[in-house]
Formats: C-alpha cells, sequence, structure tokens
C-alpha cells in the first residue's frame, strides 16, 4: 500500500481531491435541498469573490481587507518573533530563567487566543492596539516553545568544541546556540505564523472596522453567504501562502545545512 | 612546552560519597611531546581523564596540570579532536579552521596564511569552501584535526578520533596521524579502544582497569620502535608484521584480558 508517489502524481491526487469536493458542493446547491440563500453554488461563490476584489463592501474592496488583516497580522507575528526567540533561546540557555519562567508561560499558553478578546478590547480597544494583541497571544507560545527546544538540545559537543576553541561565552550564544537552533526555530515560526493568521480572523470578528473578519460579519448582517464564504476563501488562500513561503525558507535553509531528507 | 601532570587525581560523578567512582588514584607524567594513548575496557575511565586535562570536567581529588598550571577551563592550548568531529555545520571548512585563531586575536594576514599551510598539509586545499556535510568521514576528521593543529597547541586531545570512520580511512587516518606528529611534534593524549592503534601510534601506552579506572600498567613502545627501526616502514601492514610489534599487542591484549577475566571472578 505504501507505494512511493511521485511529485506529479501528489499534485493531481490534490486537484482530484478539490474538484470532487467542489462538485459535490455543487451537486448539493443545485439540488434544492438546501435553501440557496444558506448553500450558494461555487460559481456564485466566485462571481462574488471577484466583485467583491473590484467593488467596495464594509468600506473597502476584499484585496484592501486582506491587507488591512495582513499589516495587523504582521505587526503581532513580528512582535511574537521578536520577543519569544530570544526569551525561548535564553530560557533554553539559563537553567534558572527556566525554572522561573516555565510554570507561568505553561499556564498562561492554555488561555486560547479567542479569550484574549475581551481582555484586549479592555486594554487596548479595538483600534490597531487590540487586534494585534490576540494575534500576539496566538503567535508568541510556538515562538518560545521551538527556539526553548533549539536551545535545550543544541549539541553540548559544540559547545565543547567552542569553549576549547577559546570562544567567548557571549559569542558562544551567537555563533553555535543560535544558528543550531534555526531549524527548530522556522518550524516554530511556521506553526506561530499558522496559529497568528487563525486568532486574527477571530479578533477581527469581534473588533476592528476593516479586515477579513469585519467584511464577513458585515456580510452576516446582510444575510450574504457568498460574501461570508468569498470571506473564508481569501483566509484560507492567504494562510496557505503564508505557509508556502515559510516552508520554502525552511526548505532553503536545512538544504544548506545538508538536514534535507 | 606541554606537560600533563595526573597527581592523585580522583573523579566522582554525583555525590562524592555515594556516585560513581570513574578514577581513582590516576599518577601519571607526559612529558613535552611525548604521544601516550591510553587503552582500556569501555567504561574504564579512559575519555573522563582526557577531559579532565580539556578542562570540560575537574577532578573530585588530587590535580590535574599543563605545564604545572593545574586546569579550570576548556581553552586553545589544549585543542581537542572529537571522536564525532563537532565540527560547526554551518560554517566552511575555511571559516571551522579559522574560529580558534580569531579568538587568540590573531592578526588576518596571519590566520590566512596559517589555514593555507594546515590546508596544505591536511590535503584539504580543495575542500576550503565546502561545508562539513558535504565532505565524507574521514575528510571531516582531517578538517578536525586541521583547526586543531592550527591552534599551535601545546598539547594535543583525542578522544577515540578515528573511533567512527571505516577501516580502510582509519588505517590512512593513522600513516597520516604519524606523518604530521613527525614533521610537528605535539605533546599528545591519545583515547582508543584499538590496541594495535595504540602500538603503532604511541611512544607509551596506559592500560587501564575497570571502574573505578586506575592505571594498571604503562608500556613503552618509543624504545623498541627505536630499536626495531619501526619507522623505516612506510606502510602500517609493514610495521604490524614486525615480530615486535605482534609481541607488544600480545602482551596488551593478554592484560586487557585479565581484566576482563578479573570482571567475572
Amino acid at each position: 500500500m505504501n507505494k512511493r508517489i511521485s511529485f506529479r502524481q501528489s499534485v493531481l491526487l490534490g486537484f482530484g481531491g478539490l474538484i470532487l469536493f467542489i462538485g459535490l458542493w455543487h451537486g448539493l446547491a443545485i439540488s434544492g435541498l438546501v435553501p440557496r440563500v444558506f448553500l450558494p453554488s461555487p460559481l456564485e461563490v466566485y462571481d462574488r469573490f471577484t466583485t467583491l476584489m473590484e467593488r467596495r463592501f464594509a468600506g473597502a474592496t476584499l484585496l484592501g481587507h486582506m491587507l488591512a488583516s495582513f499589516e495587523r497580522f504582521a505587526y503581532g507575528f513580528i512582535l511574537a518573533a521578536v520577543v519569544g526567540i530570544p526569551l525561548g533561546l535564553l530560557m533554553g540557555w539559563y537553567r534558572l530563567l527556566d525554572e522561573i519562567v516555565s510554570p507561568l508561560f505553561d499556564a498562561l499558553r492554555f488561555v486560547a487566543p479567542i479569550a484574549w478578546v475581551p481582555f484586549a478590547a479592555l486594554w487596548f480597544g479595538t483600534g490597531i492596539g487590540g487586534p494585534i494583541m490576540i494575534i500576539f497571544a496566538g503567535a508568541f507560545p510556538p515562538c518560545v516553545i521551538n527556539a526553548y527546544r533549539g536551545a535545550k538540545f543544541v549539541d553540548p559537543r559544540l559547545i565543547e568544541a567552542a569553549n576549547m576553541l577559546g570562544t567567548p561565552s557571549h559569542r558562544v550564544i551567537r555563533e553555535v546556540l543560535v544558528p543550531s537552533s534555526v531549524p527548530s526555530i522556522i518550524s516554530g515560526l511556521r506553526v506561530s505564523a499558522g496559529l497568528g493568521w487563525q486568532s486574527l480572523v477571530g479578533a477581527e470578528l469581534i473588533v476592528a472596522s476593516a479586515g477579513v473578519g469585519y467584511l464577513m460579519v458585515q456580510g452576516q448582517a446582510n444575510i450574504s453567504t457568498t460574501t461570508v464564504m468569498s470571506g473564508m476563501v481569501a483566509i484560507g488562500l492567504v494562510g496557505l501562502a503564508l505557509d508556502s513561503s515559510l516552508r520554502l525558507a525552511e526548505r532553503v535553509i536545512l538544504r544548506k545545512r545538508g538536514l534535507e531528507n | 612546552m606541554g606537560v600533563i601532570q595526573f597527581k592523585n587525581v580522583g573523579k566522582v560523578f554525583g555525590p562524592k560519597e555515594s556516585g560513581f567512582v570513574a578514577l581513582k588514584d590516576i599518577n601519571l607524567e607526559i612529558a613535552d611531546k611525548e604521544f601516550v594513548a591510553i587503552v582500556g575496557p569501555s567504561g574504564c575511565g579512559k575519555t573522563t581523564c582526557l577531559r579532565l586535562v580539556a578542562g570540560f570536567d575537574n577532578p573530585t581529588d588530587g590535580a590535574v596540570m599543563v605545564d604545572g598550571t593545574p586546569i579550570k577551563r576548556p581553552g586553545p592550548n589544549r585543542a581537542v579532536v572529537f571522536q564525532q568531529f563537532a565540527l560547526f555545520p554551518w560554517k566552511s571548512v575555511y571559516d571551522n579552521i579559522d574560529i580558534g585563531l580569531r579568538n587568540l586575536s590573531v592578526p588576518k594576514a596571519e590566520r590566512q596564511s596559517r589555514i593555507a599551510a594546515i590546508l596544505n598539509l591536511m590535503n584539504l586545499e580543495p575542500y576550503a569552501e565546502h561545508f562539513p556535510h558535504q565532505l565524507s568521514g574521514g575528510m571531516q576528521q582531517r578538517v578536525a584535526i586541521a583547526r586543531a593543529y592550527v591552534l599551535d597547541p601545546d598539547v594535543l586531545l583525542m578522544d577515540e578520533p578515528f573511533g567512527a570512520l571505516d577501516a580502510q580511512t582509519r588505517v590512512v587516518m593513522q600513516e597520516e596521524l604519524v606523518r604530521l606528529a613527525r614533521k610537528n611534534p605535539r605533546t599528545v593524549l591519545f583515547i582508543t579502544h584499538a590496541v594495535e592503534e595504540a602500538v603503532y601510534l604511541a611512544d607509551r601506552v596506559v592500560i587501564m582497569t575497570r571502574a573505578p579506572g586506575r592505571i594498571k600498567e604503562v608500556l613503552d613502545i618509543a624504545s623498541i620502535r627505536k630499536a626495531e627501526d619501526w619507522d623505516s616502514h612506510e606502510k602500517i601492514e609493514d610495521v604490524m608484521d614486525l615480530e615486535s610489534f605482534v609481541h607488544l599487542r600480545t602482551q596488551i591484549w593478554r592484560s586487557l584480558r585479565e581484566e576482563k577475566a578479573d570482571q567475572h571472578a
């Protein structure tokens, strides 16, 4: 059963699955079993999607909403990476910091990003601050955890080699700890981007006055299922693009190290 | 200079009273430019001896000294070659060799000429810009030896350096190390469990007992090598055929085997 599947076959199979799904959806939509208002056909959603790209709805075109969402996401994600990666590395390197921070961090990360919404709205309002904090809440833990793992599992021989070569300790962090943690950090960033992007849309359903989530809420208010579904497609596409670009970066780095399987 | 001294050295891992006794009453002096190999059954503490000289661990009792100074931490005057190479995978061959010199603040021009010389000596010139993963195991270990040698260390510490290599590569590396040691003699502490390797390379062979590790016997190889003129043979297999070589090898084997018999008694 576990025959090797070539890249071409894998692409074909993926497309097949997609087409099957759209076919079933279309069949169900035109069958009349579900009212068309609630289940539009794929073609209608496609129509609406292209229209939204050109015409403004809820204050902006779909592209405008996507850009607004992405901007928010970028702030939250970068903030999470800038704070999370150094914290994780230092926790992996300094035992004492690990002992102090770990219990607190472990408890906090069980508060789902969406559960930060009321708090974020109280503290930072519904402008740019609130959503950024919610994205941060989603993107931060994987950054910390993966940087921590990277630092914790650095080959002790490499540290010894650096020491015997007379490397001062601040340079050991920069020249051994950081580079040897890079593969782990990158895979953390991938998870982090995914969670951050998911939290963003969740946040926008409640706060903010632009963005894909906001567009969807407005669509819901107008009982426009096609608008809501266009928003979902946009979220999926941006998420896919984000993940693919990080995966590419991961592959390039691993190949340089000779770690690619 | 590079005189290594072990004075009543003991090493316990864990609590001093109830922990694992790795070394006990080790007394050994290794002269400047002498090549000493330690052999012994696995777990006899031979690698611990090397780690004490390297400064990766500190003794529980006694003192380990280089040129009369007790060792506290690792340093570039005691270069280590590890069994698993321990090259930095994100640095090129050139940069791997350069790190130690840079840490010693050697001027750039001098660094370049010293690295060029060692690359040439180790037949690594075509690979300067390669990364470790692009090289075979034997080549990687050459880089690790170059990285240690380029520092011009007082003491060279080699922890089963050829243990991870296949048999043919191993022989080539052993011959190369002899060539290198003759051109550029150093104080070498060499850890191995391969008896023939120890006899072929070393001036003296130290045989250790099972845990707690003690020195059981020290054999002088240098005088026999000189008397029987081993150095007139270029190939390792020719030396290994000599009666004097076979005799020494058997003597060490016997001593190690007694060690195992003691254990089972």
